[in-house]
Order: C-alpha cells, then sequence, then structure tokens
C-alpha cells in the first residue's frame, strides 16, 4: 500500500495571518513539502495542473523532475493531468521525459478539468470535455506502444508515421491512472487498458464512489486483466491531525471556514460526518481511513490533501510529521494484515512493468537510425523498428 | 386496491402555518377518496423548515444531508406529491424554491403534484400557476389541473373547499392510471439522466454507446464506407 500527498496547488491567503503568498513563495514551499514526504516515510507526491490563477502548477512535469531530482524513493504523479485540453502528442512527449529523468519513479493520473472558461484558451469546449478525455487517451496509449503512429480522429490533426519521442523509458510505458468520480466511460476506459482507477474521495459520501469502483472493478475482470480484487485502486481523503481532537478542530476551523472548495456551505463538523475529512487525532484519522477499504475493498494508493486551503507551510510540513510518524505506519500494518492476498500490495511500479513485458529479458532500448538529411525518419526511425512488437501486456 | 404513497412537501415557517394547513386538507381529501375508491395510502410529510439548516451546504456543494436525503428518499418512492409554499415578495418562498432545485432533474418525473400556495392578499393567486408551475414543468412532473391558493379571505369561503376536492379527485385519477410508473418501466431511458441522479435509481450503466464504444479504443468518425463520396472510398 502506498501512501502520499496531493496537492490542487491553490495560492490561498491564510485567513489567520492574512499572509497571501507570492507565486514565488508558494513554488518554492511545494519543494520543500513534496521533499519532506519523502523524509516522513510517504511513497508518493502528486501536483495538479491548472491554467488560471490562484493555482501555480501550469507545468506539472517541469515541477515533478526538479522534485525526482531532489528526492530518492519517492514516486511523483499528478492529480491530474489534463486529458481534455493538453495535446496527447505533448502529454506522451513531456510524460516519457520525466519517466526517463526520474528513472520510471513516476506515473500519472488523467483528468479532464472541470473550469469551462480553460478549454476555449486551448481551442476546446467544456461540452465536448468526455469524448476529448477518451479520444485523447485512446492517442496517447498508442502514442507510449507504437513507434510509428497513423492515426485520426474527430478533435486532434491527423498524424501520418508520427513517433513520439523519447519512446518510454525501457520501451515501458508508464502507468496510468483514470481519476472520475461519476463518469462510468472513464472506469470503462480504465478498466479496458487494465489501468487504475482514482476516486478523489473528498466532495461526497463515500458510498457515491462506490458503485463506479465495483463498476470498475467488474470490467477489468471482463477484459482479462485480472480478477476483480487484483484491479487498481487508488483513493483520495483528507486529513488534519493535532495530537488531540480538540485542538485539531481548533486549528483547521477557520481554513475549513474560509476555503472555496467547501462552498461556505456545510459547516466542518457536517463535512466530517457527510464525507471523507477527518479533522482529529490520529488515532481518528486511521479509524476514519481505514472505513475506505471497508467499502472499497482492498486498493493500491492512499493519497491525502494537506497543502490547501492557506494552510501555512510550517503547518503543512508538520501534518506531514504527525502522518509520517503517527498514522502511516499504522495503517501499513493495518491495511497489510487485512488485505486479502489475491489483492496487489501497490500498484504496478516501473520494475513491475519490465518484469510483465520482459520477464528475465533485457529491455529494448531504441537506438535511432541516422537521419537521413531530411529530419525525418520514416516508418522504420529505430534501428530494431522492422521486428515489430505484436502485442503489449498489460498488468 | 393499490397502496400509494403519498409525499407532502410544506415550505410554511410558523407553528401552526397556514400553508401547512392548506397542505394538510389537499392531504386528508387526497387520502379520503382513495380510501372511498378502495386504496390504501401512505402519508410522509416534508417539513422544509427542519431542512433549513441542510440546504446551504446542499445548494452550494451539492452535499444532501441526512433529513434532505430521507426527503429525497421519499420523493423517490412517492406515488403522488403536495407540494405548498407561501408566497413572499411577490413568489414562491426561498426555502421551497431551493429545495426543488436542489434535486435532481430526472426524480419527479411524471409524478402527480397538487401545487399550493397562501399568502396574505390575493394579488399573488397566480404565483400558482405562473410560477410554481413551471418550475414542475422544468422537472416534468404532472401538476393537476386545478391549483390551490388560499390568501386571507378564501379561508372563509366555501369555494376553498370545493376546489381542494377538485384537485384531490384529478391527483387520485392520475395516481390511479400509474402513468409515472409507466413512464418509468417503458420510456425512463428516453429522458435525460446523469449517473447517480435521481436517487441512485436514474439507470443501469449503458454499455452500449457511442461514449461506451469511444472509451474502449473506438472511434468518433464516421467510417469511411458509409459515405459514397468519401476519398477514403475512391
Amino acid at each position: 500500500m502506498q501512501f502520499g500527498i496531493m496537492s490542487v496547488s491553490d495560492i490561498t491567503r491564510d485567513p489567520v495571518s492574512g499572509h497571501t503568498p507570492s507565486e514565488a513563495e508558494r513554488i518554492k514551499n511545494i519543494v520543500r513539502i513534496a521533499v519532506h514526504a519523502e523524509e516522513v516515510g510517504l511513497d508518493v507526491f502528486a501536483i495538479g495542473e491548472h491554467h488560471n490563477p490562484p493555482f501555480f502548477s501550469s507545468s506539472p512535469t517541469t515541477l515533478l523532475s526538479h522534485i525526482g531530482a531532489l528526492t530518492e524513493k519517492l514516486t511523483v504523479t499528478t492529480s491530474t493531468t489534463l486529458i481534455t485540453t493538453n495535446d496527447p502528442v505533448r502529454l506522451a512527449e513531456e510524460y516519457a521525459m520525466l519517466q526517463h529523468l526520474t528513472q520510471g519513479r513516476m506515473d500519472l493520473m488523467l483528468g479532464r478539468g472541470n473550469t469551462a472558461p480553460v478549454y476555449p484558451w486551448f481551442g476546446q469546449d467544456i461540452r465536448q470535455g468526455l469524448p476529448l478525455a477518451l479520444e485523447n487517451y485512446n492517442l496517447l496509449h498508442r502514442l507510449w506502444r507504437e513507434d510509428v503512429v497513423d492515426w485520426e480522429g474527430q478533435f486532434r490533426t491527423p498524424l501520418q508515421g508520427f513517433t513520439s519521442t523519447p519512446r518510454p523509458l525501457d520501451d515501458v510505458p508508464p502507468f496510468v491512472w483514470h481519476g472520475s468520480i461519476r463518469t462510468p466511460e472513464i472506469a470503462e476506459q480504465a478498466a479496458f487498458y487494465g489501468n487504475g482507477y482514482f476516486a478523489n474521495n473528498i466532495f461526497w459520501p463515500k458510498e457515491h464512489y462506490k458503485r463506479l469502483i465495483t463498476f470498475y472493478r467488474q470490467r477489468f475482470e471482463h477484459y482479462g486483466h485480472g480478477t476483480r480484487k487484483q484491479a487498481i485502486v487508488g483513493l483520495g481523503g483528507q486529513a488534519f491531525i493535532a495530537k488531540n481532537s480538540q485542538d485539531a478542530h481548533d486549528q483547521f476551523r477557520p481554513y475549513f471556514n474560509e476555503a472555496p472548495v467547501y462552498g461556505h456551505g456545510p459547516t466542518m463538523e457536517d463535512f466530517e460526518e457527510m464525507t471523507p475529512l477527518s479533522v482529529g487525532s490520529p488515532q481518528e484519522v486511521i479509524d476514519k481511513t481505514l472505513t475506505f477499504r471497508e467499502a472499497f475493498g482492498d486498493y493500491q494508493r492512499q493519497l491525502f490533501l494537506v497543502d490547501h486551503a492557506g494552510l501555512p507551510v510550517d503547518t503543512v510540513l508538520k501534518q506531514l510529521d504527525l502522518l509520517g510518524e503517527h498514522v502511516v505506519p499504522v495503517l501499513r500494518a493495518e491495511l497489510e494484515a487485512r488485505r486479502d492476498p489475491e489483492a496487489p500490495a501497490n500498484p504496478p511500479s516501473h520494475a513491475d512493468l519490465i518484469k510483465a513485458k520482459y520477464g528475465d529479458q533485457t529491455p529494448r532500448q531504441p537506438r535511432p537510425n541516422a537521419n537521413r538529411g531530411d529530419n525525418v525518419t520514416g516508418g522504420s526511425p529505430y534501428q530494431d523498428s522492422e521486428t515489430s512488437v505484436e502485442s503489449y501486456p498489460t498488468l | 386496491m393499490t397502496d400509494f404513497r403519498l409525499v407532502v412537501v410544506s415550505a410554511g415557517v410558523s407553528d401552526p402555518s397556514s400553508t401547512r394547513l392548506l397542505a394538510d386538507r389537499a392531504t386528508q381529501r387526497v387520502t379520503a377518496l382513495a380510501r372511498e375508491r378502495g386504496h390504501a395510502v401512505t402519508v410522509t410529510t416534508v417539513d422544509l423548515r427542519e431542512l433549513l439548516q441542510e440546504l446551504p451546504a446542499a445548494l452550494s456543494s451539492q452535499l444532501l444531508g441526512p433529513r434532505v436525503t430521507r426527503a429525497v428518499d421519499a420523493l423517490v418512492a412517492a406515488d403522488a406529491i403536495v407540494a405548498a409554499a407561501p408566497v413572499y415578495k411577490a413568489g414562491a418562498s426561498g426555502l421551497f424554491t431551493s429545495f426543488f432545485q436542489v434535486l435532481d432533474n430526472d426524480l419527479l418525473i411524471g409524478k402527480p403534484v397538487i401545487l399550493a400556495a397562501t399568502a396574505g392578499t390575493a394579488r399573488h393567486a397566480l404565483v400558482v400557476d405562473e410560477e410554481m408551475r413551471a418550475l414542475f414543468a422544468y422537472l416534468r412532473a404532472l401538476p393537476v389541473p386545478t391549483s390551490l391558493f388560499a390568501s386571507t379571505e378564501d379561508w372563509t369561503d366555501t369555494s376553498l373547499g370545493t376546489r381542494i376536492d377538485r384537485a384531490a379527485r384529478e391527483l387520485v385519477l392520475l395516481m390511479e392510471s400509474g402513468f409515472a410508473r409507466a413512464v418509468r418501466d417503458d420510456a425512463w431511458g428516453a429522458y435525460q439522466h446523469t449517473y447517480g441522479s435521481a436517487g441512485g435509481t436514474e439507470l443501469d450503466i449503458e454499455l452500449d454507446s457511442d461514449m461506451m464504444r469511444l472509451a474502449t479504443g473506438g472511434s468518433l468518425r464516421p467510417s469511411a464506407d458509409e459515405d459514397p463520396f468519401d476519398p477514403r472510398n475512391g
């Protein structure tokens, strides 16, 4: 079981001190937060993608490759990468590059993005959000698995003889999660390709996601990627921890009350009761998190939202200390003890994917043919291109 | 004999409330008439003022509290509805409209409804037909032809009782027709639903659709062989 944190990259005024961090401050601090996540023993750091203030994370791969360089074990990922407004060709290129630079310590999570004005800035229309997401991923999937792609779709200009470079590390595509909370088509796509499925598990009662996760598990099995229990599920969640419950409530309340994501509607107590939010002592956070497994079955990745709503960086680092020292070790032990042996303990790592594809053979290392003078290498761009690979096993 | 489930939604906020009183009078006539015709009626009353604390969260975050959830569950199962609002500032009260705006668009499709309003002056009389009826038309519910409206002078006028009788009979006849159930059984797929709407009863997940084919590696582009002028058929 992997544990980590996910950030939406909001730059929010601290309602207690009145201080609004500059972009420079917040970007510097997110790097501290990510590095500290590794120091306290967490496994994953995820960053969101936004293209409007008050968010800073327009370029997730740049940030993640920097964090990758400063860490040794941490897996970097996204929460989420916009599969709608990004060109899938650029996604294939950028994330393959990130995969090389982090030596495979990365994966990515795809989402649609729900901010309507962002779509036209990138020449798209939110009303086409779902078909865009589905079609773009179909292309991205092929770009990472076929050296040369001919492709024609509804939204993007056609491709003839296109090679996305660099080829994925060891010619093994990064693991992909599809994030969704209410779209059966996204769950179906995740299941069809044998990819992971992630529910943000933040705004609604957890029962809301249950049906879709069950559907994903059934379809994962239907498409022959393994049993229902072997499907790869990730969940979000949010926690605010203090030594005792009352302190946690007192410290977090001003941030909760001001946070735009809560809509200024529900009280914190309502939200704790109705959603997966846990505010309290380490034991309370542990107990609540354990209910996720009861609802959804064994899952492989738990990400907590800890750095939003204007919480100052020192508080966030302290939260990481508490998570790493008092919460995650207990959760690891408890969840491992309860795990059905059939269910994978972790999502596939790069090493797992290499093993699945090559067994004990040496991974392919694509070497380009010489430039023919036109900067285009045509139908056999790599020295071993003519030995085409027929099928690509998935986990 | 059928066992009908009637849900009464009242937005009156005082106690006693004339809005609730009007709703109760309609409810009594509906149950009496239905029993005369050999049906049993189970009545569930939703007093919206008890939901007041949960509505801000529902409006801002679509987060339904336990009471709103119970009200939604009752409406999902309802065979007919009595919906009563006080008129404030020339419109149905904010509490009333807020509640119905929180509901899924497909929750009340085809369900017969008695619309009722109360006000301090007869000048508000058309609020029921011009405003409340439009709201229920949007929700594709089936308001009965006779609307109920009571201002101060109506409470002593026997013709209010006549109108209540008329509306109650219309409601019972519509319930007996089984229209809402037939729509649900025969034509539910012809209405727009979203995942988890109608209290989670919307539909099974439909696998046979263009979007599902696209999700599984298909294409939205029409295939060339359908179009004789497509150059790909050269």
